[in-house]
Order: C-alpha cells, then sequence, then structure tokens
C-alpha cells in the first residue's frame, strides 16, 4: 500500500529529469497512473464490503508514535476511487485540455504530487502522517491554483488559497498534538475504542475546534470559504479535480473519520449543523449572482460542500447514509460541469454564461453530458442525484430540533442548486447560436469522453443504485460508526412527504430558471455587498497586518549592527537584572574559590590592559589587535583551567576573526569619528552593567550546589559505548552529533549568507524590475 | 604583506600546517583535537598562504571553490548517520570496526562525521575570508 501512495510522488520527481518527453504526445501515458490506482483499489471492493479493514503498519519515528501506518475501510476506500478514477479522467482530459503547453509535464507533476498526497490523507491511521500529507495537498494546491504564474491575479490566489489552508492545518497540528496528548496515541484507531475518555476530558472542546477549523479552511466553509472561488484561476482540470472533487472533501473526511471518535455530543454535532446550514444557503443564493460559469460552479460547491457538513452535523444513520450516496453524486455531476464548463472555455474562449447558447450544434457529445450532470445535480429521476436528495431530505425531516427550519434551508438550498446546475450544464447549449461563435471548432475525444463517462454513471447508478449499495455506501456508514445493512437503496420509495418535497424543490427550480437569467446587473448588485463579507474583511485584515509588521520591522530591524547589540545587551540586562534583584541572594562562598596565582594575575592584567588599548586607541587596525590580545588571553585562563579542546578551538577562531577584521577595516578610509562623547558614555555604561551581570550571575551559579549526574554520565560511557577518550570531543561526534549535524548545517548556511550577499549582486538593469 | 621570508615560509608551511591539522583531527577520539578545530586549523593554513601570495595563487592550488567542501562534508556527516540505519539500528548509532587499524587507531562512523565536520568548517571559513577579501 506504500507503494501505491508513494507512486505518485515518485512519478513527479521521475518528470523532473523526463520532462521533455511527457510535453508532446506521450503525455496521455501519464494517465496510465491513476488508472493503475484505481484498478488497484477496485480490487480491494469484494474485502471491504464484506466488512474487512486493511491495515498495514510501516514503522517511521517510533519515539514519538508516529508511523506510517495505512488503513484502508470503507471511508478510505471510497475516496481513494474517487481520488483515482477521477484522477485517470482528469489526467486524459488535461493531455487535450493543455496540449503543446509549455509547462504541461510540470502540471503533471503537480497533478501527481497531488494525488499521491491525497492518497495519503485519506489511508493514513496516524494523525501526524495525516497532518503531513494535508499540507501536500495544500501545497500542491498553491501550485495549481498559481499554474498561470504569469498572471498576478493567479498568484494571489494561490497565496490566499494557501494562506486559508495553511492556518487551517496549523489548526490541524494543534488539534492532533493536542488528542494525542489527551489518548495518548496519534493512531485514529487506537482513538476509537477511547471515544469516553475523550469527550469526558476537559480539553473535548479546545480539540474540536481545532478540528473544525482545520475541516472548514479546506471545505471551504462560511467564513473561510472565499478561497474556492479564487482558486477558479487554476486551469480548468484543476478546479475539477481539486476543487470539486477530491481536496476541498478532504474537511469532509476528517469530519466523517471523527464523527465515531468526536460524535453524538451536543457541541459537535450544533456547530456542525449550524456552520453547514448558513453555507449551503449562503453560497447557494451567491450562486445566483454570477455570470462566470467557474463561478456558478464554485458556489454551488460550496454550497454542497455545505450540505456534507450540515448532514454528518445530523448524525443519525440515514444522514450518515445521506452524506455518503451524496459525496459520490456531487463527485459525478460537479466534476463532469467543470469539465463540460472547461472544454466550453477552451473552445470558445468565454466562460460568460450570458454570451453562450446554441453550443449544442457544434459540441452534441459535451451537450448530452452538460444535460445528464444538470439532471443528477437537480435530482430528477432516475439519475443517482434524485437518490442522494431523497436520503438527505429522509435525514433532514428527523432532525431532533428546528425540524422545520432545517428542512425550509434545505430545500431552499437544492432549488437553487438545480437552477446553479441547469445554468452551467444546460444553458450554454439551448437556444440560439451567437453569431460569433459559428465557426468554433468540436472538441476532441479525449475530452467530451471523460464528461461524457462521469455524466454516464451519474444515470447508471441511479438506475442500478445496487452497484453502490454495498460496495461503496454501506462500508462507508460502517466506518461512521453505524449499522446500515437493514437499509436499501431504491429510486421508488412510495408517496411520501420527501417525495412531495422533491417534487415541489424541482417544480420550482426548473420555473426559477425560466425567470430568473443571470445577468450582468444582478452580478453587480451583489458587488455592492462586497465590503462586508469575509473576504474582504480578511483582506482588510491582512492588509493592516502587513503595514503594522512594516513598521515593526524598521522600528527592531533598522540594519544597524550596533543597535541590534544595545538592544539585545539592554534586554539581557534588564530582565536577568530584575530577577537578580527581586531575588538578592548572591552569596559568595569564598572558601570555594581557589586562591589566585602569579600567572594568573598577570593575564588578567594583560586582559584588562587589552581592553582598555582596545577601547582608547586611536588606529583601528592597533584596536583589532588589542581584542586578539583578549582572546589570547582568556585562550590562556582556559588552559589554566584544564580546557585544552576550548582553549585551541578559540585560540583558531581568535586568529581567523583578527584575520577577518583586518581584511574588511585594510580598505576602510581613516579612522572617523562615528559616535560622540555622550554615546560612547552611554555604551560604556551599558557593558559595564552587563559585564557587572554576568559576574553575579557566575558567582550566584557557583553557590548553587551543581548536579555532575550528566557529566558523570558521559565520563563513563564515553569509551564503553563510543570507544573515545576524550569526553568532549566523543559528546560533540557521538552523544550529541545531531546537535552538531545542525550547527554546521547552520555554518555552511551562513557562508552561503555571506557569499550571496556579497557576491550576487544584481545589475542595475535587474534591479528596476 | 607579501614579504620574501613569509612567502618562502609560506609554501613549506602550508602542507605541514595541512598534515597538522589531520593530526589534530584523528587524535580529537582520545586527547584534545577534533574535526572542528582541525578544521580552523587548515583554514588558517591556506588563509596564511593566502596572505603571503595573494588570493589567486591560493585559489589555483585548490583548483575548486572552497564552498564545495560544505555539501561534500554535509553529506558525509549525514551518511555517517545513515549506515547505521542500513543495518537496522536507529540514526547515528555509532558502529565501529572490531580491531583498531595501524596509526589512525580505532575506526568508527564518528570519525567519519568527524571528518565531515573538519570539511564543512574548511568550507565555511574559506568562503567567508575569501568572499569578504574578494569584495572588500
Amino acid at each position: 500500500m506504500l507503494a501505491a501512495i508513494l507512486l505518485g510522488f515518485l512519478f513527479a520527481i521521475f518528470l523532473v529529469f523526463t520532462g521533455k518527453f511527457f510535453r508532446g504526445k506521450l503525455a496521455i501515458l501519464s494517465a496510465l497512473i491513476p488508472a493503475g490506482l484505481f484498478a488497484y483499489f477496485a480490487s480491494f471492493i469484494p474485502q471491504i464490503s464484506s466488512g474487512e479493514i486493511i491495515s498495514k503498519t510501516y514503522q517511521w519515528v517510533p519515539a514519538f508514535g508516529v508511523d506510517l501506518s495505512f488503513k484502508l475501510d470503507g471511508l478510505s476506500l471510497l475516496f481513494s476511487l474517487m481520488i483515482t478514477g477521477i484522477g485517470f479522467l482528469v489526467f486524459a482530459y488535461t493531455a487535450s485540455y493543455l496540449r503543446g503547453h509549455k509547462y504541461l509535464d510540470r502540471f503533471y507533476g503537480y497533478l501527481s504530487l497531488f494525488m499521491a498526497a491525497m492518497l495519503g490523507l485519506v489511508l493514513s491511521d496516524n494523525l501526524i502522517s495525516l497532518f503531513v500529507f494535508w499540507e501536500l495537498t495544500s501545497i500542491s494546491s498553491f501550485f495549481l491554483i498559481g499554474f498561470n504564474n504569469t498572471n498576478p491575479a493567479s498568484r494571489k490566489s494561490a497565496l490566499t488559497a494557501l494562506g486559508i489552508t495553511g492556518f487551517g492545518g496549523f489548526s490541524l497540528l494543534a488539534g492532533a498534538l493536542l488528542l494525542g496528548s489527551i489518548s495518548g496515541t496519534y493512531s485514529i484507531s487506537e482513538m476509537l475504542s477511547m471515544k469516553e475518555a475523550i469527550a469526558g476530558s476537559e480539553y473535548y472542546i479546545l480539540a474540536v475546534v481545532f478540528i473544525f477549523v482545520a475541516a472548514f479552511t479546506k471545505s471551504a466553509q462560511f467564513p473561510f470559504h472565499f478561497w474556492l472561488p479564487g482558486a477558479m484561476k487554476a486551469p480548468t482540470p484543476v478546479s475539477t479535480y481539486l476543487h470539486s472533487a477530491t481536496m476541498v472533501k478532504a474537511g469532509i473526511y476528517l469530519l466523517m473519520r471523527f464523527t465515531p471518535v468526536f460524535g453524538d455530543q451536543e457541541f459537535w454535532n450544533t456547530t456542525l449543523i449550524i456552520v453547514g446550514g448558513i453555507t449551503m444557503v449562503y453560497s447557494a443564493i451567491h450562486a445566483l449572482f454570477r455570470t462566470d460559469l467557474k463561478g456558478v460552479l464554485a458556489y454551488s460547491t460550496i454550497s454542497a460542500l455545505g450540505i456534507l457538513v450540515f448532514l454528518i452535523g445530523l448524525g443519525t444513520k440515514a444522514a450518515f447514509l445521506a452524506a455518503a450516496v451524496f459525496i459520490i453524486v456531487h463527485a459525478l455531476y460537479k466534476a463532469t460541469l467543470f469539465l463540460v464548463t472547461g472544454i466550453i472555455d477552451h473552445q470558445t474562449g468565454i466562460r460568460d454564461v450570458t454570451k453562450l447558447g446554441g453550443l449544442r450544434k457544434i459540441m452534441m457529445p459535451v451537450a448530452i453530458a452538460g444535460i445528464l450532470a444538470a439532471i443528477s445535480s437537480a435530482g430528477i429521476p432516475p439519475s443517482v442525484g434524485f437518490l442522494g436528495k431523497e436520503l438527505t431530505y429522509e435525514a433532514s425531516m428527523h432532525a431532533e430540533t428546528f425540524t422545520i427550519i432545517i428542512v425550509i434551508a434545505i430545500v431552499l438550498t437544492k432549488i437553487l442548486l438545480l437552477w446553479a446546475g441547469f445554468v452551467a450544464g444546460i444553458k450554454p447549449f439551448v437556444g440560439k447560436l451567437p453569431e460569433a461563435h459559428k465557426d468554433v471548432n468540436p472538441p476532441g475525444f479525449l475530452m467530451w469522453a471523460p464528461a461524457i463517462i462521469l455524466a454516464v454513471l451519474g444515470i447508471l447508478f441511479g438506475i442500478f443504485p445496487m452497484l453502490i449499495e454495498s460496495a461503496l455506501v454501506k462500508p462507508v456508514v460502517s466506518s461512521l460508526g453505524a449499522d446500515a445493512s437493514d437499509y436499501h437503496l431504491a429510486l421508488w420509495h412510495g408517496f411520501n412527504t420527501v417525495l412531495l418535497l422533491s417534487a415541489i424543490t424541482i417544480a420550482v427550480g426548473i420555473f426559477l430558471y425560466f425567470f430568473l437569467k443571470p445577468s450582468a446587473k444582478l452580478e453587480s448588485r451583489i458587488g455592492k455587498l462586497e465590503f462586508i463579507s469575509p473576504k474582504s474583511i480578511t483582506e482588510k485584515g491582512t492588509h493592516y497586518f502587513s503595514v503594522f509588521s512594516a513598521f515593526w520591522t524598521n522600528v527592531f530591524q533598522n540594519g544597524y549592527l550596533r543597535n541590534y547589540v544595545t538592544t539585545i545587551v539592554l534586554f539581557l540586562v534588564v530582565l536577568v537584572g530584575y530577577v537578580m534583584f527581586g531575588n538578592p541572594t548572591v552569596l559568595i562562598d569564598y572558601r570555594q574559590l581557589s586562591e589566585v596565582t602569579a600567572y594568573e594575575l598577570a593575564v588578567v592584567i594583560i586582559l584588562i590592559a587589552g581592553v582598555f588599548y582596545t577601547v582608547f586607541t586611536k588606529s583601528r587596525l592597533a584596536a583589532v589587535a588589542a581584542m586578539g590580545v583578549v582572546g589570547l588571553a582568556i585562550c590562556l585562563i582556559f588552559v589554566f583551567y584544564s580546557a585544552p579542546d576550548l582553549a585551541m578551538t578559540q585560540f583558531s577562531i581568535d586568529t581567523l576573526t583578527v584575520i577577518l577584521f583586518v581584511l574588511v577595516l585594510y580598505r576602510l578610509p581613516k579612522y572617523l569619528t562615528l559616535s560622540d562623547y555622550k554615546m560612547r558614555v552611554r555604551d560604556g555604561i551599558l557593558s559595564a552593567a552587563l559585564g557587572t551581570v554576568v559576574c553575579l550571575l557566575a558567582l550566584q551559579v557557583l553557590a548553587e550546589p551543581t548536579n555532575t549526574e550528566l557529566g558523570d554520565f558521559y565520563a563513563k560511557n564515553a569509551y564503553i559505548l563510543a570507544h573515545g577518550k576524550n569526553v568532549v570531543n566523543v559528546i560533540l561526534v557521538d552523544f550529541r552529533g545531531i546537535d552538531t549535524f545542525m550547527e554546521i548545517s547552520v555554518l555552511a548556511i551562513a557562508a552561503i549568507g555571506v557569499f550571496g550577499l556579497l557576491k550576487l549582486r544584481l545589475k542595475s538593469t535587474d534591479r528596476s524590475q | 604583506m607579501s614579504t620574501l621570508i613569509l612567502r618562502t615560509a609560506s609554501n613549506y608551511l602550508l602542507p605541514v600546517l595541512l598534515v597538522f591539522s589531520i593530526f589534530i583531527l584523528l587524535r580529537g577520539h582520545y586527547l584534545p583535537g577534533g574535526g572542528f578545530v582541525g578544521g580552523l586549523i587548515a583554514a588558517i593554513a591556506f588563509v596564511l598562504h593566502a596572505f603571503a601570495n595573494g588570493l589567486d595563487n591560493t585559489k589555483g592550488l585548490l583548483r575548486f571553490h572552497p564552498g564545495f567542501l560544505m555539501p561534500v562534508g554535509l553529506a558525509l556527516a549525514f551518511f555517517s548517520g545513515m549506515a547505521p540505519v542500513l543495518v537496522d539500528q536507529s540514526f547515528m548509532t555509532g558502529l565501529w570496526f572490531p580491531q583498531p587499524f595501524p596509526v589512525i587507531g580505532n575506526v568508527g562512523s564518528a570519525l567519519f562525521f568527524d571528518i565531515g565536520v573538519y570539511l564543512v568548517v574548511i568550507g565555511v571559513t574559506l568562503t567567508i575570508i575569501f568572499t569578504i577579501s574578494e569584495s572588500a
């Protein structure tokens, strides 16, 4: 299973080296990867539907309980099949959609990176590895939204999406750590058995809030929804794949995955119902005011995600069943509509629905796909959408509280979604063909075939619901912790209230479609309310935040080394001085101090003389040399107190420092007076204060009883464990080798920094850009 | 600064100091010394040579940019830590040859780690000093 997840990553790396072969006709071969993975996951269907759960664990960081453990149950199987199945169609579609694009190979690289990350996300059984894959999906989404990186709007949208989903990722990590500390494990399967303990914990609410923020940002719930319409700047295959079928459902997946852990609690259910409810109605209304086809689809996607959140919030068996079916329904029809929109955009260059019409005369197969998808989206029998809608109504009617409001909200949403589906799937194909589009070329087979396949599946699953019933839907419900074995999906449930509601929805929706046409006037009307939308508020917030941070940076990062040093020293003196002043117990135990020998005294005198000479000399070079004297005097002190390692290193460092100073100072003009008398006095006082504080601190440390446990351990084990007699070196290269490794990495980074700053100066022509 | 005496001396001092730096590197396991200070001494050797003979001559002697020593050293240190992973032990477990080698003494993964540190330190020091002296 690890290989299946890594395949996408490996392919992405492979493309880096062999990209130029995949830019041309061979591009279509990339689709073999998701196709193979789809077949692989499909082969698990019989096992999973018989109730088995397949798990595999690979150790990663066992010391922290972080493993690469994967679990394939009903829920992850459904998502895996969606990811690979729709992935296959999107990969194939892209070969035609972006044919001849300069960076086609790069696009495929990002897509397969995303696919692998998404598979990892839905298969992970360890919260930390889930988090890692979660972040990888955000990052690949960032690259895909910003794929047209010459367009500033694309870049801005990519950044917004990364900002919002990154914030969610941060929240997920916080939630994961909190859950880990409550339950003592990061394994989601193990958490399932600790439901009561987790619900009883005082941190339950906090953990749930963190998980909510993660899920709501990823799945574009109100008020975090606005990144999704922006993400429509991405090429259409991306919108289809990431921003309607898979990635945005990661939040839904997370909520479903945690339903057995967190569910059946009032806070959990109520919040989800409210947030999901607001999102579904709010964005369904928003969809009315769009003229861009992708805008309509974006808002209807958000609305559909709202419905899913709402259904998870209802938390009944019927609601879970409805959610499972609706995930399939939505993936099928929404992906089709996006593909159809992409084809229209690709062939005509227009996505404005008010300017489109009559395209059936040119692209009949596309029109069929669009209309079938619109039917499924509207929930007209015999589509699978009808099944989904019936189940949703059924579940909402059995809501425990506010049943009337809930039913009205869901019916309203469904009516508006029907309108959106019709506008996107039917309107461009009916009516009169505008003059300008008379000689539009029909799209290629590779483009319309994926759309047709998805659209037909949407109808097929409706007529034969047993195709998905025990294979996909029921295992999902059982992995949510409910038993659905007594339920049967069917188109016909007899005359009842639900059927009546369905009839009302369809009738009103179609009526609305004929009387409310999308228009630029409507769009401008909603534009007036833009200033109170979450998007504008967030943007203003970010704006002021960056203004503030620019101000803050200018104050503190002013680029003068002397100011930095002054700030640091002042801070240290005040803080340490305050602590010592509040706790004035400097006990100097004179008996512990050893006697001062003549040569020690001599060295100290040399040292002090060196310091004074450094401060008062008129020549820069002499000051540097005097500093060298100070350094060497300190070396000698190290030698006296038996730290030869330290002395050797200090000696070499001092030599090099002097050389470095000389190199820089050599070229500077003769001694200039850069500071006045007052500044020098101030600096002198500050230095003296630091010296006093450090001295007092050292004396206080000496007065404390020393703990030699650690030193003893190293001294005892240096030879036994590490075959070395020089304890200092053994600590450096063996016991604390990772620290040393980090330090040499930092050194290397510093050297690269110096090199970069001094060598890679931009030419004046480059700088102006 | 390029007096005849210094120039002549530095030609002989360079190999001697380099051998000395390797000596310091190798003795580090039993006696004061080690990769860090060894690397500094080697760097001083080159800097001294550069002082006496000019930067270009030293660079000609090196044949490659000292910056390349950084990734080489980092990689060596990293792989010395990874070696135990290959024999199914956790990262950076010390591995040792059972018998000491003549002259060098005990050889283990820690020695290679130290050599990595040695190379990185030379690379870093020389890169910084060469860059600054070129652009100052």
